[in-house]
């Protein structure tokens, strides 16, 4: 099976993002990493592919930067990389990054995409569902247990009141959960390997997408702060704390 | 200009999500209303009763229903004068939005917590520590998808709205995906998204049995318990407890925090809390920098204390 996996690079997320003044975009730096619920789609891949005997190649929308990302993806054992590194695309939407990521798959060749639930660092949460109906297949979305058959695919996809089974004839579009698997870690021969696996860049104008704005950040203004109250060590007794808390607030 | 709200049906009612969206769309002019699912007398009387004048109804059966709903509403916006697309954050509801958005050439603006009929969008980034007010540049209609809980659902006393069947369309390719089972994971106790008290745990619990406690303790203060994303991507409780960004937003009186660090992803979900406890042995947690109360300890010591004394009154 042609396995596309879809990831992206991120800031870290431990810090806060920090927006340009102009255009009020999150500023990217040179080094950044693999966002951690990518990972999960990329073992999702390896796994399908290990048993179909088939190929998984990275699609990554963003500044290729140092390729720290990409790396940390290709060294738990994907094939290679199509980068979309274009100046054009900064501060891309959704919609733009979902015409991107689709017009790369579609010329490389797919017979599942695979990408997270939503980015870490945008979380708009819409570009899986936006690429399957570019591409015109089912989108199985919020998705765990993945087990492919012959040309389908079937999954449990999250509900608000517990799950659904759902089989999807290939190719198709599938969103996986944080949960879906437990992402395996890079071998010391992975990270080796990875470093000389290929890695293609293209741009729009060779994907023939044009991008264009279509939404505009107006103003960022600071929230403010919910004031953080009392901090107690426990010194065996700060359950009282809580108790008196409790009575005053008039839930006891 | 019209305003469309999509809603989808659970457990035979419109979801909590939709009544909201649609009070809060009928305070700025006249609602229709998308209805997937199979419908009923009550659940198209609860659309009225919160401001829908209109209801097109698709029953999308056992078909998976973000392509057959996209490709029906898609068609339908076509030929009306819209100005917004009101989503909440429902599973379906996303699916629905960024399929009928591609098909559109629209862009979504995700997790509203305001929005005006004009298009312009109010969200939050870092945790809800920064506000941004996004505007819609293109013509046609503006896809917003909502956050749970931003606006309360108002029961306004509306009329039984206008019926239109909407027959399924043919969504080729796209609508090959079948649902084959469905299956409802029971959650004892008062709705987690409702209650007045939460119990939240987070991987400081150290195992799933660290729940029992989490239970116990829910059970003393007629509370529900919650989750953060990193218990139930353990497998330790299920989705439907989660609290976050991609879980349930929780606006209890009382929202108690056990071994729960304070991520981002969770803070979302339970910041409008009116009174926040947290438990933690870190004195460094994010979580402390939210809460009216922070106890720096072992919830392990901590908690069983306080179910102890809450027994004893």
């Amino acid at each position: 099976m042609n396995i596309a996996v879809c990831v992206k690079q991120i800031p870290d997320p431990a810090t806060p993002y920090e927006l340009d003044a102009e255009n009020h975009w999150v500023i990217r730096p040179n080094d950044q990493v693999l966002d951690d619920t990518d990972r999960v789609g990329v073992e999702v891949g390896l796994q399908l592919a290990e048993a179909t005997e088939g190929t998984v190649t990275l699609f990554s929308m963003s500044p290729s930067g140092s390729l720290q990302g990409i790396r940390q993806a290709l060294a738990m054992g994907a094939d290679k990389a199509v980068l979309i590194d274009d100046e054009s695309l900064k501060g891309s939407d959704a919609l733009t990054t979902a015409r991107i990521l689709s017009a790369a798959v579609k010329r490389e060749g797919y017979d599942l995409v695979i990408t997270g639930t939503e980015s870490t660092d945008g979380f708009t949460g819409v570009v899986p569902q936006m690429m399957s109906e570019i591409l015109d297949v089912p989108c199985l979305s919020f998705a765990r247990n993945v087990e492919a058959g012959d040309g389908t695919v079937t999954i449990e996809r999250q509900t608000t009141t517990g799950y659904e089974t759902v089989t999807s004839a290939l190719p198709a579009v599938l969103a996986v959960t944080a949960g879906a698997e437990e992402p395996r870690y890079p071998t010391f021969k992975g990270i080796m390997q990875a470093k000389s696996k290929p890695v293609d860049t293209t741009t729009a104008a060779e994907l023939g997408v044009d991008p264009v704005s279509s939404q505009t950040i107006t103003a960022v203004d600071p929230v403010a702060a919910r004031a953080a109250g009392d901090v107690v060590e426990d010194d065996g007794e700060a359950y009282l704390k809580i108790v008196e808390l409790l009575e005053q607030v008039k839930v006891i | 200009m019209a305003i469309w709200v999509f809603a989808e049906q659970i457990d035979g009612a419109p979801s909590a999500g939709s009544l909201e969206i649609i009070s809060k769309a009928a305070s700025m002019g006249a609602v229709s209303v998308f209805y997937i699912g199979s419908g009923s007398s009550e659940a198209f009387a609860a659309l009225g009763a919160h401001g829908a004048t209109t209801v097109h109804h698709l029953d999308t059966g056992d078909v998976l229903p973000s392509a057959p709903a996209s490709a029906a509403l898609a068609s339908i916006l076509h030929d009306t004068d819209t100005s917004l697309v009101l989503f909440g954050m429902g599973n379906t509801d996303r699916d629905v939005a960024g399929r009928l958005a591609a098909r559109l050439g629209q862009p979504v603006v995700a997790n509203a917590l305001d929005v005006t009929l004009e298009g312009s969008v109010t969200s939050e980034i870092n945790g809800g520590s920064l506000a941004l007010t996004t505007r819609v540049t293109t013509d046609g209609p503006a896809i917003i998808v909502t956050r749970p809980k931003a606006f309360a659902a108002v029961d306004s006393g509306g009329a039984t709205p206008e019926i239109v069947n909407v027959s399924m369309p043919d969504s080729g390719r796209s609508g090959n995906a079948t649902i084959t089972e469905r299956h409802v994971e029971a959650s004892d106790g008062p709705d987690l998204e409702a209650a007045p008290v939460v119990i939240s745990g987070g991987r400081g619990l150290g195992s799933a049995e660290g729940f029992a406690m989490m239970d116990e303790l829910a059970g003393l203060l007629s509370g529900a318990v919650g989750g953060t994303r990193a218990v139930v991507d353990a497998g330790w409780v299920p989705y439907s407890y989660q609290v976050g960004q991609t879980g349930k937003t929780v606006k209890p009186s009382v929202y108690i925090a056990c071994g729960i660090s304070g991520a981002m992803q969770h803070v979302v979900g339970m910041k409008g809390s009116q009174t926040i406890i947290a438990i933690n042995k870190d004195p460094d947690a994010p979580i402390f920098g939210i809460a009216d109360l922070g106890v720096v300890g072992d919830v392990h010591k901590v908690v069983p204390q306080l179910i102890e004394a809450l027994k004893a009154r």
